[in-house]
């Protein structure tokens, strides 16, 4: 698999009846407002827990850099929107949609992520 | 009068760019009573846009239509007049309308200059002047990625149609034949810097050859552009950018005289030879010639506007076009080119010319006075155009300072000395004053306020810092608080926060922002936050909630590469190592197989490590003595030594004893920004201790001390501080400064800055430091020991850590998996890193 298909899963989230849901990691696990990156057949997903204890999924991929490191980047808000900053060019993104907020032409796909009633992170692959 | 209703005259506009748009406008705003009813006829499909921004529709596909009308006027889009009737006063259009008039403005522009070059009607070959030209060239480019293109020309435009080509991914070569590029702008010195700074950016320059003929590939389309000289180069796009044609068509068909050259003649108030036409913009021959540059056009609109309310009897209709500026400033291309008043007046009697050039920055500036050294004729700025708005609005004044130290001592007057006759916009004709007035009568606090109410800034742009500095000015004069928020999420600059936080005993950023901000933060204040919270003694870097705050490189303690990899700088104090620890690092770089460079601060950086590996890299480290350098911090970096008395045959202090002494001392004293020192043995200053946030230098009778030098981006010398201290004294005032400096500077603000804005400067400094001035030395004195008493190695204390070792692992769920997308290839012995995807730039998302 190519670098460059790991960070755009051909199929939508939903659109195959059956998700994978993968088990990450224990919540407890998250530091809050920082990120972690997680390998989920073999795609980099970057996982955040903001301060209000809310868990986000964005590719891990950086295209402004080419680089993997979404996961590193510092986490924020911008209005009331819930962002994260690639640590390389720091381009803000928001959390819950993936689109860049300083380059409209860029957005970073997303994934599906839950808390499950055992306090483990569970992120869907579709 | 002829008020309203069926006595109202008609008046006719024929094109609608931005000089017919100006003048219906201006006309909108003082033809209170409605004297004028108002056609517009305009060939394009849309109704006037900002044809100077027009590349940013390219490049970030912004909306460029100007303000709409309104309903009471009729713009006809999409319909060119093809005939204008002067007996009948009649103007009929490509739709067969006709359209009466009391008055004719034209205002019809130019179009792009073809030269008759075989070859020129190809497909891939374009123009670059409308919104459909580009939306053209856009297209054809994105069905040819990598494709090569060539852009004939090099002058202001063609190099800015070159950049974009690049942007979309066309490998481009400008073409220009004269012999440098930008010629009616530039001197040959001017030209040849730019080039070096063109080429650095991936174009390529031919200067001196013609293009002889472009030739067709197997599809049709252009293939090759033939030189002059015989050599070919390979262009699947082509756009000509050689200069501009007045569109006089219309003029010249009903009998309006036309100059040699095109261009419709028209006298200083924009009437042609019938008096009820007019031509404005770029289609006008005014005093001999056409102008090229949207200021000129938008002041001939003003001074029509005039004549006309004249004629309702709405103003004294004396404005008259009194001949512009043709200063101009290269955008949107990431480099600073400018030039201004006359830049070839030293090729004339009674000048002088001050040039200055320096090969390693690219800078090239050349400034031309009056032979008596005062007045500011013209000149040329390549490299660095910071100085351009002031030095443009002094052009045919005093200048301010000697040209030299124009050159040298930086930005020119401040905001509040510009004589209130300056014109600050050239765009726009705006002066000081107006700007003055409407900041007072307006109470405007922002830029944006000024851009909309003067129209100030709000074409090219390249006034927006000296607009910024006036408005500065205005305020505080007038005792408001200038805007120095940090972010959106405070109100307060960086020296209040940290004093809020000094002074409250704030611990926590989540106290700080709930108290005295908003939201939670950003990539901006959460580090500068970080860095207050650190500089003011709140334990280890890492700690609870402060690790949340900090930027990737503190938050791993070491330096992000391109390819998500670390390098690990151990701190090597003055530069002196032993061989057994050189034998170490040497291992250790074996070992790990990382690359290893001796960096620019005295010691050796280790590249391409990955998280997981950071802690084992470093443990061998710590075992080995070696401790955190700090290269990722806004902290102390280095102190730089010359090897001194000892060895030396000329030193007469011990500078590496001393540098040493001084690196341990503020090792790990967190800043707004990095921190820089040096020490020399003797005034050969082989430590370049000058260049440095702080540099010693010995003399027979102890040490000078130098502060805010700077290296980097905008070199500055440092300043002597104080002469022939013995050590004690020159530590205590060395402590002073740093700690003066981390209260009271702005984020990323290095010395050299902070000196350059602090009030009363170096006499200042010495008043507070020396003098006592503030009464805050025992204050600073006692900071300083809290910081040297509570140092603790950052590395040691994570490698002790388990908690705080978690984080290096590269994947949550499958820890010790490396990184798959972190590949390297050899190179000169060592690892080089690979992208395997590179940046891409499009949308990513399903
Ligand atoms: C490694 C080194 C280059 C080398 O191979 O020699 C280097 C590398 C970097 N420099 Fe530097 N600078 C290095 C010496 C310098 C010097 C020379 C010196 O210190 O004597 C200068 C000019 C002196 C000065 O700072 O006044 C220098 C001026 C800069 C600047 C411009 C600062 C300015 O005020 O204009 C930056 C950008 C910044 O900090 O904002 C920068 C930024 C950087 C960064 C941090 C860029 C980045 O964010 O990735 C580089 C990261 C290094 C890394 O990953 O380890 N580096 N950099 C040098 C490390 C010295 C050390 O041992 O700590
Ligand atoms: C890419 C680019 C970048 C530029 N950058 C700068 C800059 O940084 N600074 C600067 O000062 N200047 C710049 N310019 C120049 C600036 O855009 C022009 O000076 C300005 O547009 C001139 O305005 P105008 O209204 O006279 O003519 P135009 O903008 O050419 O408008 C004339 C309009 O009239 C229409 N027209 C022509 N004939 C007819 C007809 N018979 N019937 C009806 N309509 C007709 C045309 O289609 C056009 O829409 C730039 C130009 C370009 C193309
Ligand atoms: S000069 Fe410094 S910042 Fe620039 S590339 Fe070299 S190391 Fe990096
Ligand atoms: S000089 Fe162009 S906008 Fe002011």
């Amino acid at each position: 698999m190519t670098a460059d298909v790991q960070t755009r899963p051909s199929t939508a989230v939903g659109q195959r009846s059956t998700i994978r849901w993968h088990d990450v990691c224990a919540y407890s696990d998250l530091l809050p407002e920082r990120g972690v990156a997680a390998l989920i057949e073999d795609v980099q997903v970057a996982i955040f827990r903001t301060f209000d204890g809310e868990l986000y999924a964005l590719s891990n991929f950086d295209p402004f850099s080419g680089a993997y490191v979404i996961s590193r980047g510092i986490l924020g808000t911008r209005g009331d929107v819930p962002t994260v900053a690639s640590p390389m060019y720091k381009q803000v993104f928001d959390l819950r949609t993936g689109r860049c907020l300083d380059d409209p032409r860029v957005a970073l796909p997303t994934f599906r992520i839950r808390r499950t009633p055992q306090d483990r992170v569970e992120v869907a692959s579709a | 009068m002829n008020v309203g209703g069926e006595a109202r005259k008609r008046l006719v506009v024929v094109g609608h760019g931005p000089a017919g748009h100006r003048l219906v406008e201006a006309l909108r705003e003082r033809d209170v009573t409605g004297a004028w009813r108002i056609t517009v006829v305009g060939e394009e499909p849309r109704p006037a846009y900002d044809r100077v921004a027009l590349t940013s529709h390219l490049t970030e596909g912004a909306d460029l239509a100007l303000p709409a009308h309104g309903p009471e006027v009729t713009v006809h889009t999409g319909d060119p007049a093809v005939e204008i009737d002067r007996t009948a006063r009649t103007v009929t259009t490509a739709s067969g309308r006709r359209v009466g008039y009391d008055a004719l403005v034209l205002a019809t522009g130019s179009s792009p200059f073809v030269p008759p070059v075989p070859g020129r009607d190809l497909p891939g070959v374009f123009v670059y002047r409308t919104i459909d030209d580009l939306d053209a060239l856009r297209e054809h480019c994105a069905a040819r990625p990598g494709a090569g293109g060539v852009v004939i020309g090099g002058g202001l435009l063609g190099l800015e149609a070159a950049r974009a080509l690049q942007g979309l991914g066309v490998d481009a070569h400008v073409v220009e034949v004269a012999p440098w590029l930008m010629p009616r702008q530039l001197d040959e010195g001017g030209g040849a810097m730019l080039r070096r700074h063109i080429e650095a950016l991936g174009l390529r320059v031919r200067t001196g050859t013609p293009v002889a003929a472009l030739e067709a590939g197997e599809d049709g389309a252009v293939a090759r552009v033939r030189l002059g000289d015989g050599s070919a180069l390979e262009a699947r796009v082509v756009v000509f950018s050689a200069g501009i044609r007045p569109r006089d068509e219309l003029a010249r068909r009903c009998g309006l005289p036309v100059g040699e050259r095109g261009g419709v003649v028209v006298d200083a108030a924009c009437r042609t030879a019938d008096p009820a036409v007019f031509a404005i913009g770029e289609c006008a021959l005014i005093g001999g010639r056409v102008y090229g540059l949207v200021g000129p056009c938008l002041s001939m609109a003003e001074a029509v506007a005039d004549q006309l309310l004249a004629e309702a009897g709405g103003s004294s209709g004396n404005a008259r076009f009194e001949g512009a500026d043709t200063s101009t400033k290269l955008k949107l291309m990431g480099v600073d080119v400018a030039s201004f008043g006359d830049p070839f007046a030293d090729r004339e009697e009674g000048t002088l010319s001050v040039t200055y050039t320096d090969p390693v920055d690219g800078v090239y500036t050349k400034l031309v006075v009056s032979d008596d050294a005062r007045t500011l004729l013209g000149g040329v700025l390549v490299g660095d155009a910071s100085a351009y708005p002031t030095l443009r609005a002094c052009v045919g004044s005093a200048l301010p300072d000697s040209p030299g130290q124009t050159l040298f001592g930086g930005v020119g007057p401040a905001g509040g000395d510009l004589p209130d006759a300056t014109v600050i916009c050239n765009c726009n004709n705006v002066t000081a004053e107006t700007i003055r007035r409407s900041i007072r009568d307006e109470g405007l606090t922002d830029v944006g306020g000024v851009k909309s109410c003067t129209r100030a800034g709000a074409s090219c742009g390249s006034c927006v810092p000296l607009v910024k500095r006036l408005l500065d000015a205005e305020l505080v004069a007038a005792g408001i608080e200038v805007d120095k928020a940090l972010c959106e999420h405070f109100d307060h600059s960086r020296a209040e926060l940290f004093d809020i936080v000094r002074v409250r005993r704030i611990t926590t950023f989540t106290q700080l922002i709930s108290e005295h901000g908003r939201g939670r933060g950003c990539d901006i204040c959460k580090p500068a936050v970080a860095s207050i919270l650190a500089s003011l003694g709140n334990g280890h870097i890492l700690d609870g909630e402060q690790a949340a705050l900090q930027d990737t490189n503190d938050h791993f303690l070491a330096n992000l590469q391109k390819n998500g990899t670390y390098s690990v700088v151990p701190r090597i104090p003055g530069g002196e190592i032993t061989p057994e620890k050189l034998i170490v690092i040497g291992e250790v770089a074996r070992d790990f197989g990382l690359y290893t460079k001796i960096t620019g601060g005295q010691r050796i950086d280790l590249f391409g490590a990955r998280v997981e590996q950071l802690p084992q890299i470093w443990k061998r480290l710590v075992d080995a003595g070696f401790e955190s350098g700090h290269a990722y911090g806004k902290a102390l970096r280095t102190v730089k030594s010359c090897v001194g008395s000892t060895w030396c045959r000329y030193g007469v202090q011990d500078s590496v004893a001393l540098a040493i002494r001084l690196e341990l001392r503020y090792r790990g004293l967190r800043a707004p920004h990095k921190l820089k020192a040096a020490v020399s043995g003797c005034a050969r200053e082989c430590a370049e201790a000058q260049s440095k946030d702080f540099g010693i230098i010995a003399t027979e009778k102890g040490w000078n001390l130098y502060v805010a030098g700077n290296g980097g981006m905008r070199p500055r010398h440092a300043d002597l501080f104080a002469s022939d201290l013995d050590e004690e004294t020159l530590v205590r005032y060395i402590d002073r400064f740093l700690m003066f400096y981390i209260r009271t500077a702005d984020r990323l603000q290095r010395t050299a800055s902070w000196l350059e804005g602090l009030d009363g400067g170096i006499d200042y400094l010495r008043e507070v430091i020396i003098e006592d001035r503030l009464g805050i030395c025992a204050e600073l004195d006692a900071a300083m020991e809290r910081h040297v008493a509570s140092y603790s190695d950052e590395w040691r204390d994570t490698l002790e850590d388990p908690d705080k070792l978690r984080r290096f692992v590269s994947f949550v769920n499958a820890p010790d998996v490396p990184d798959p997308s972190i590949v390297f290839e050899t190179e000169r012995d060592q690892i080089k890193p690979v992208l395997r995807t590179g940046p891409q730039r499009e949308v990513l998302s399903r």
